[in-house]
Order: structure tokens, then sequence, then C-alpha cells
């Protein structure tokens, strides 16, 4: 017992003393090199900015995140949220701005309407488009089948063990508004829409479907990275025209297009900040965010690598939007 | 009481309780095909009714009260500031850059040191070496800065969780009335999804750590409370008597006597309370939470298997090294109270002294350092890990997609899709009628009362269809997970050596973020019921296992040798003697799948289950929903309390019926 402890003693002090020699042999000490960041602010100041998840939209949020640290001084706070979680940062001060929004017409009624804490940026000049989708390798084999009219000729193929012998509609990221149900039933097709509850599901479904060559037809959206991995046909349903969707119980038109905006706070846009001028001014193309999206999605670059690279290849799109002064 | 225990006797003492059964299952399939599709209820996947849209507009009403209210303004805010406070006190300590420096106050090598010393002082060597190794793997995969952010976040949710749970613990132990009162409660906090209450969380504690914090203390309270109470009250009452014969006061008896015997039972209880805290590390990244959750998430954003895989695994270590250090910690109590005090305090404090000197001369370094506050880069085997993962999924799906396509038709038409045609076609009244009636005849007369206000609830909470498909569902995964629970958790019951093979898969099963392996799954099932029922399986088999071997270990040994000396076989010997002797604890298994089951319908919902858990994550994610996500999340609850009290019910009167000596044939 006496021996254990006084080995365990001397141990420590062994150990100790070697850890002291370490330090008499130092290294690099903490806060010699590399301190001295965080640019001059220009009166910028926090810019609270909201990163909703998707990859387009982190595309959108990177770009804006670089000029405003970078070319503005801004000190940008991330902050990863679902859609109405951000909404709700208006309200308790939390976020100054949400960069890329599919329409959410009950939230912007809560929160610039009736709450009046939010107000409207403007577009970002990506068009969002809304609609069912397969994957090319049908499209090869039975060319009418982006019809919708046709769809019921093909609604054996979509059969699988959930859709009780009838095709299968796959319906996905439970974040958007869907008619699908209201819509198989008013266009009188033999499908059975099937919530398939997440992106991460929608997308390896469709990934399947090529590789395997397994039919699948869903709900999709554009624009999306993976797009650009599986480049997915839309079925055309009868043409979308102004107020065809008014009833949702009646509708039997394809999705409207939608044109994505951004929304700041109330407070952050009378602040006069220069990274309000800058996600007021900010558009660009749905090819640009496809772009970055790529970057981030497939060549697996960081968000900031991705959104640099952006940057110093289109410094023209970027001096537009700047504050003029 | 006495006309309830006379009921249960009656009932116990029917003759023909099992031709009763089948002829209720009789009625129901002859209902069935008589009426089907009459008074089911379906609604639609958007669809609300009356109920859902009041429930918005409460929580609409909730919300904007938020500035005018005092308990906003003096009670809320003050708690968020505190907690708030804390973990970026704590951050600052060991993962986010602060005062001022580029690096946090303790680099990889102190906070390493002092885990290891801890892990050392409280609990052995070997899992101090354990927690270096963990420790060391954090940085090695690249997510040493992550990881600290859990650990901060699970940390600091412990402490507090513990701070509230363990008091109330001890009230729950000492008084039967608070004890009836919390149950329910603790029930509630444990089944109610936190998809429900996390978009609201953030209007009251706003966007950041506190809200996490609340989150996941919301979930790792009520182990801490329930194993507290059950440690408090299993000190047998001799010990108490002998206590009070020699005049101590009741608060003497309770600082001397009741929680220095509970005391190995409410380190059970930390333990379980970090396991609970640290499976919220994921969700709780859905607002704003830093951590390997962030990347778990965000990997998924891009279906990225490999990068949420190396996170994960990050997270089963972190897991398994909290759980080994606490699991030691309490052999250790317990240990020293067998045997009194084996060292002399000297003793003891020069091993501390040792130890912490060393702890702290490592911290200094790290305080001092870049080599010993940053994980050297190099050493970064993250990328391996990733690519292998990635490999390892691709060739998963690509490969076997075929014969698991199959299997998943089989059992989907064979099982489940008739399971669920007879819940869902059936009119409601038919299945609640039904469900009372056996209720009442495997249970007791409460369960079956229980039964009948929870069918009605759900009914009144306008889900009944979809509450159905989940029921189906989980009916399917609770009889998988039993039936892996049983052959499983007798292999390794049997033998040490499938023991430690297992084992390290199990912990992974079970704290291995569903998200991470959400994508592989999904290839080889698609977005089905059955990817939903796999998931479940996953997380919830390896309970049963762990508790299926647990009470096979616990068989006496002298009874195994008498049966094998008499001639019995292995088979014999399994099935007529070790697995009637271990039944309490295959029941037990039972019950705690299927709680664990129940926990997996919102990750269900995420990868084609449909239903209530769709409807919840559905109500998470828009604002039109949201009552209906709340009703859902209320519906699960029910099923979770209706379907707990039965099987409670049918343990009780299978063990009534063990030790009565009353055999039904």
């Amino acid at each position: 017992m006496a021996v254990t402890r006084s080995g365990k003693v001397r141990a420590a002090a062994l150990v100790t003393g070697a850890g002291l020699l370490l330090t008499a042999c130092g290294g690099a000490k903490v806060g010699e090199t590399g301190t001295a960041s965080t640019g001059g602010a220009k009166g910028c100041g926090t810019f609270n900015l909201a990163v909703n998840p998707w990859v387009g939209y982190e595309a959108n949020a990177a770009v804006i995140a670089q000029v405003a640290e970078k070319q503005l001084g801004c000190k940008v706070v991330k902050k990863d949220l679902k859609e109405e979680v951000a909404w709700q940062g208006f309200a308790t001060g939390e976020v100054d701005a949400i960069v890329e929004n599919w329409a959410h017409d009950d939230l912007k009624k809560k929160y610039i309407d009736d709450q009046k804490v939010a107000v409207s940026a403007g577009p970002t000049g990506n068009k969002g488009v809304i609609g069912w989708y397969v994957a090319p390798w049908m499209v090869k084999k039975y060319p009418d089948i982006t019809d919708g009219k046709n769809l019921n000729k093909y609604a054996s193929l979509f059969k699988t063990s959930e859709s009780d012998g009838k095709g299968q509609l796959l319906d996905g990221d439970p974040s958007f508004v869907t008619n699908d149900a209201a819509l198989v039933k008013n266009l009188k097709l033999d499908y059975k829409v099937v919530y398939a509850g997440s992106e991460t599901a929608l997308i390896t479904a469709f990934r399947q479907s090529e590789k395997q060559q397994k039919p699948v037809i869903g709900y999709f959206y554009e624009p999306q990275w993976f797009l650009s991995e599986v480049k997915l046909v839309k079925v055309n349903l009868p043409a979308y025209t102004e107020g065809c969707d008014a009833d949702p119980a009646k509708v039997a038109c394809d999705y409207p297009p939608y044109e994505l905006d951004k929304i700041v706070s109330k407070k952050f846009a009378d602040s006069g900040s220069p990274a309000y001028t800058l996600v007021k001014n900010f558009t660009w193309t749905n090819d640009d965010q496809n772009l970055v999206a790529k970057y981030i999605a497939e060549d697996k670059m960081s968000a900031e690598e991705a959104a640099a690279k952006w940057v110093a290849d289109n410094p023209d799109k970027v001096k537009a939007w700047l504050p003029t002064s | 009481m006495t006309a309830l225990s006379a009921t249960r006797g009656v009932a116990a003492r029917l003759p023909a309780r099992r031709y009763l059964i089948a002829l209720t299952l009789a009625v129901w399939a002859a209902g069935w095909a008589l009426l089907r599709g009459h008074d089911t209820f379906a609604l639609g996947g958007a669809e609300l009714t009356p109920l859902h849209g009041a429930l918005n507009e409460a929580m609409d009403a909730v919300d904007d009260s938020r500035n005018t209210n005092p308990l906003f303004l003096y009670f809320i805010n003050y708690i968020r500031l505190f907690i708030d406070q804390a973990v970026t006190a704590v951050q600052a300590l060991i993962s986010q850059p602060a005062l001022g420096r580029p690096v946090p106050v303790l680099g990889w090598l102190g906070v390493t040191g002092l885990a290891t010393g801890v892990a050392l002082l409280y609990g052995n060597r070997k899992v101090a070496l354990l927690t270096a190794a963990g420790f060391v793997s954090f940085g090695a995969l690249g997510l040493w800065q992550e990881s600290m952010d859990t650990l901060a976040l699970t940390l600091t949710a412990v402490v507090l969780s513990l701070a509230v749970g363990i008091p109330l613990g001890i009230w729950a132990g000492l008084s039967d009335r608070f004890n009836r009162l919390v149950t329910p409660v603790l029930d509630f906090m444990q089944t109610m999804p936190t998809f429900v209450y996390l978009a609201p969380l953030t209007l009251f504690f706003l966007i950041g750590p506190a809200s996490a914090t609340v989150a996941t203390m919301i979930y790792a309270i009520p182990p801490a409370i329930r194993i507290t109470a059950h440690g408090i009250r299993q000190v047998s009452s001799d010990t108490l008597e002998a206590g009070t014969s020699l005049g101590a006061t009741p608060a003497q008896a309770l600082r001397h006597v009741r929680l220095p015997m509970a005391k190995q039972t409410i380190i059970v209880g930390v333990n379980q309370t970090i396991m609970a805290a640290l499976s919220m590390a994921t969700i709780a990244a859905l607002i704003d939470a830093p951590g390997l959750g962030q990347t778990v998430l965000k990997a998924l954003q891009t279906l990225d298997v490999g990068t949420a895989f190396n996170a994960g695994v990050a997270i089963v270590i972190m897991a398994v090294v909290l759980d080994r250090v606490t699991s030691a910690a309490s052999r250790r109590v317990e240990v020293q109270r067998r045997a009194g005090r084996m060292r002399t305090t000297r003793g003891r404090r020069l091993e501390v002294a040792g130890v912490l000197g060393v702890a702290g001369v490592l911290a200094y370094l790290s305080y001092t350092y870049v080599w010993a506050a940053e994980f050297p880069i190099e050493a970064n085997a993250g990328p391996y890990v990733r690519r292998a993962a990635d490999a390892a999924s691709q060739w998963v799906q690509d490969s076997l997609v075929t014969y698991t396509d199959a299997f998943k038709n089989l059992l989907t038409n064979q099982f489940l899709n008739r399971l669920e045609a007879l819940l869902t076609g059936t009119p409601w009244w038919l299945v609640t009628i039904v469900a009372v009636a056996l209720a009442l005849l495997v249970g007791s007369v409460r369960a079956a009362l229980v039964t009948a206000a929870g069918l009605l609830l759900l009914v009144l909470l306008g889900l009944w269809q979809d509450s159905m498909v989940t029921l189906a569902s989980t009916i399917v995964a609770t009889v998988l997970v039993m039936l892996l629970g049983v052959v499983a958790g007798v292999w390794i019951g049997r033998s040490d050596r499938a023991d430690t093979v297992l084992r390290p898969v199990l912990d992974a099963g079970q704290t291995m973020p569903a998200f991470v392996y959400l994508v592989p799954i999904l290839g080889l099932f698609g977005a089905t019921r059955f990817t939903a029922i796999i998931a479940a399986v996953v997380f919830a088999a390896p309970v049963a296992i762990k508790l299926v071997a647990e009470g096979i270990r616990g068989v006496s040994p002298t009874t195994v040798e008498a049966a094998t000396s008499a001639g019995a076989s292995t088979w014999q010997l399994i099935s007529k003697v070790q697995l009637p002797m271990a039944r309490s604890a295959v029941t037990l298994a039972a019950s705690q799948g299927l709680i664990y089951v129940l926990s997996m319908v919102v990750v269900g919902g995420l990868v084609g289950a449909g239903a209530l858990g769709y409807d919840v994550v559905a109500g998470f994610s828009q604002h039109q929903l949201r009552g209906k996500g709340l009703a859902a999340g209320l519906a699960i609850v029910v099923l979770g309390i209706v379907l707990d009290r039965v099987m409670r019910a049918a343990t009780q009167r299978a063990d009534a019926a063990a030790h009565g000596g009353r055999h039904q044939k």
C-alpha cells in the first residue's frame, strides 16, 4: 500500500517535472501570431444572417456573408435555422435577414402585415419552379410521360408497397405547401400521394431511380443542386393561370412560378447599415446560384471557400451590390 | 381498491382467457369484413380539423403576448440569461475563442488531461485510458472544436438537469403523492416529440444556447428524477427502522441512511441523464445549437454520408466514454460502500493532488502554447473515415438493393399492410371496444380504463386514422425488436465473447444519430414505412438486447448446472430454463423497446412513414400546420401511455401468476 502510494507520488512528480521541462522548451505561444484580424469596422457592426437548411440558400448566404465581411467589414453571425424559426427571429430581434424566401404568404402576413417587424428586400433574381419530376432515363424510354395527360397510362409503373395498388406520387419536404393530394383527385389520376417527409428521402429516391432504372415520380423544385447531378425532367400539368389555385381543394393546374425574395427585419432596414444595402441590392441568376451550390455539394468545398471563389471570379456583379458612397 | 383486486382475481380465474382473447380477435376480423371503411376518420395530409385551427390560434396568441406578459419579462428572460451565460462560460473554457484570444482557454491537451484525471479519480485506470484515447480521437477525426461545443452544451444541460432532477427525485422517493403526481408529467416529457416544442421554445428562450439547453433538459431531466426516486425507495425498510430506532430524525435518516445507500443508483441516473442529453445533440442543431449535430445536418443537405458518419462516430465515442466513466464511478461507489473506507484519507489526498497537478500542468501548457491548444492538422484522419464510409454506403446501396427491396415488399405486404388495413379499416368504435377488451383480458381494469380514455382522446384530436397507421408500424417494429432482442440477448447473455464483440455495436446503434444512416437505408428500402421501421429497430433493439442479456445472466448458475446435469440440451436449457426464469427481464425489454420505437416515430416521418410522424415534421416546418403538429405530438404521447400501461399491467399479471403458482393452461 505504502509502496504504491509513494510510487504514485513519485510518478506524479516525474510527470510534473517533465511537463515543466516541456514548458521550458516551448513552441509558438498562443496570441503571438495571427491575431489582429476582424478588419476595420466601417460602422457596419454585427449582421445576423439566417441560414435555412438547403444548399441553394447556403450559396446565397455564403456569398452575401463573404462580401459583407471582406468588403464591408461587418461581423457576420450565421444562424442555422428552419424557415419558421428564422421568421420568428424577426420578432425577437435575433435575425436581420433571410436571403432566399419561397413565398410563405402566411408568414408574410403575420410578420410583415400584422406584427410589422419585417419588410421585403426585393427579389433575389432566382426563379423557383415547383412541380412533378421524373428521372431522365424514363423520358428516354417513355417520351410522352412528360405530358400530364398520359400519367394514368403509366400509373402501374409507379406501384410500390406503399401505394395501395395505385401509382405512387412521392411528396417530399414538408416545408413547402403542396396541393398534390387535391391535384391527384381533381385531375382524376390513378395515383396515391406518399409523403417521403424530407428532401433527403426525395433525393435518395431519384438517385436510386436513375441508377437502378426504377420508376419514380415525385415532387421536386429548382434551383436545386441535385439537378446538376441528375437532370430530372418536369412533367407538365395543365398550365398555371392567375387564380387557378385560389381554392386549394379545387386546384387542377400546375404550381405557379415563384419569384424568390429576401426578407429583412424592420429594425435592420431602418439601421442604415451597409449590410442592409448589400442585401437589398443582391441579385443573381439561377446559373450563378447553381454554380456556387455545385462547389458546395459536389466539389465538397466549404461554404466560405465556395463563396470566395465565386466572388473572386465575378467582381463586376459584386460591385453592383455595394453601397455607392 | 378491493373491488379492483376482486375483479382482477376474477379475470385471472376465468377458465378460458385465451379463448376469450381469440373470440375478441375473431369479432374484430368479422367487424372489419362487414364494416370496412365506415367511421374511419380519414384526414388528408394538409387537411385540418377545427381543433387544429384552434390550437394554431392559441399558439399565435402566446407568440403575441411575448412582449407584454410579465411572465416573460420578469421570469423567463432571467432564466434565459442565466443559461446563456452558463453555456457561454463553458464554451469559452473549452470550445470557443475567448478572452480576446484566438482559441479557448483550454486547448486539446488541457481538456484531455483534465478529463483523464477525472476519469482516474472517480473511475479507474482502464476508463482513464479510454477517456484519453476518446478525447484524442475527437481531434484525430478533425472535429475537435465541434466535439467540444457538443460537450459544453451537453455538460451544462446535464448539470442543470441534475440540479433540478435530483432534489425532485428525492422528493418523489419520499412522497408517494408527489411521485404519483410527477409520473405522468415525466411520461409526457419523455414521449412528446421534440419537434413539437422546438420552434415555440425559441420564442420563449430566443435563438441560442438557452433554447438548445432547455430542449435538451426537457428530455434529460426525467431519467434523473425517476432513477433517483427509485434509488431512494429501494433502501430497505429494515435499515431505515434501525436508524429510526436509534433516534434519527427524518432529515438525518435521509442524509445518513437513504442518500448514501442510494448513491450508486443515483449515479446510474446521472449516466442515463448524460445519454439522454447527448441524444439531443442533432435535433438541437435545428435551432442553431453548435457542435457535431450541425455537422451531421449540414452533411445531410448534400447527402454526404461520409461527413455525417464521421461526426456520428465522434458522438458515439463521446457517449461511450461518458457512459463507461460514470458506470465505473458507480461501481467504485458500490465497492467502497461494501468494503468500508479502503484507503486512508491521506493516501486519497495525495492521489488527488498528484493527478490534479499533472492535469494542471497540461492545462497550463494548452493555455500557453499553440501546439497544445490547437489539435495538429496533420493528424487529421477524418478524410479517410469519410471516404471509407462513403464507399461502404455506396456499395451497400448498389449491391444489396435487389434483395432488400424484395425483403421489404414481403414484410410490408404480408404483415404491415394487413395489420394496417385491419386497424385503419375498422370503424373507430369497434377498434376501441376490441382494444379495451384486450387490455382487460391481458392486463387489468385500470389498463382497460386508460385504453378507453386514450383511444377516445385520439378521436378528439382528429387524428384517428393517422394514429392507427402509426400504431401498425409501431407494433411491427416492436415485434422485430423483440425477435432480435431475444435471439441476440440470449446469445450475449450466454457468451462473454459475444458480449465483448457486440457491446460496442449496440452502443453505436443506440447513440449514433439516426440522421447519419438515413441515406443508406433510404437507398435500400426507399421512402417507405419499412425504412422508418428499420430506423426504429436499429435504435430500439440494443436496449432490448441488453436487458434480455442481463436477465439471462441473472439466472442462478446452480439452476443452470442442475438442468445441464439432468441432461438438458442447449436448446432445452434456453427454452425451458433460462428464458422462463428471465421472463420479467424479457417483458421489461419489450416495454422499453416499445418506448424507444415510439421515440423514433418522428424520424420515421422524415423517411416515408407518413401519419403522425409526418404531421409533426410538417407542423415544425409549416406555419399553418403547427396546430396539427401539436395534436399529432399529443397523439404520440397518448399512444405511448396507453401501450405502456397495458404492457405493465400484463407484466404484473404474469408475475403474479408465476409467483402465485397459478398455471394457466
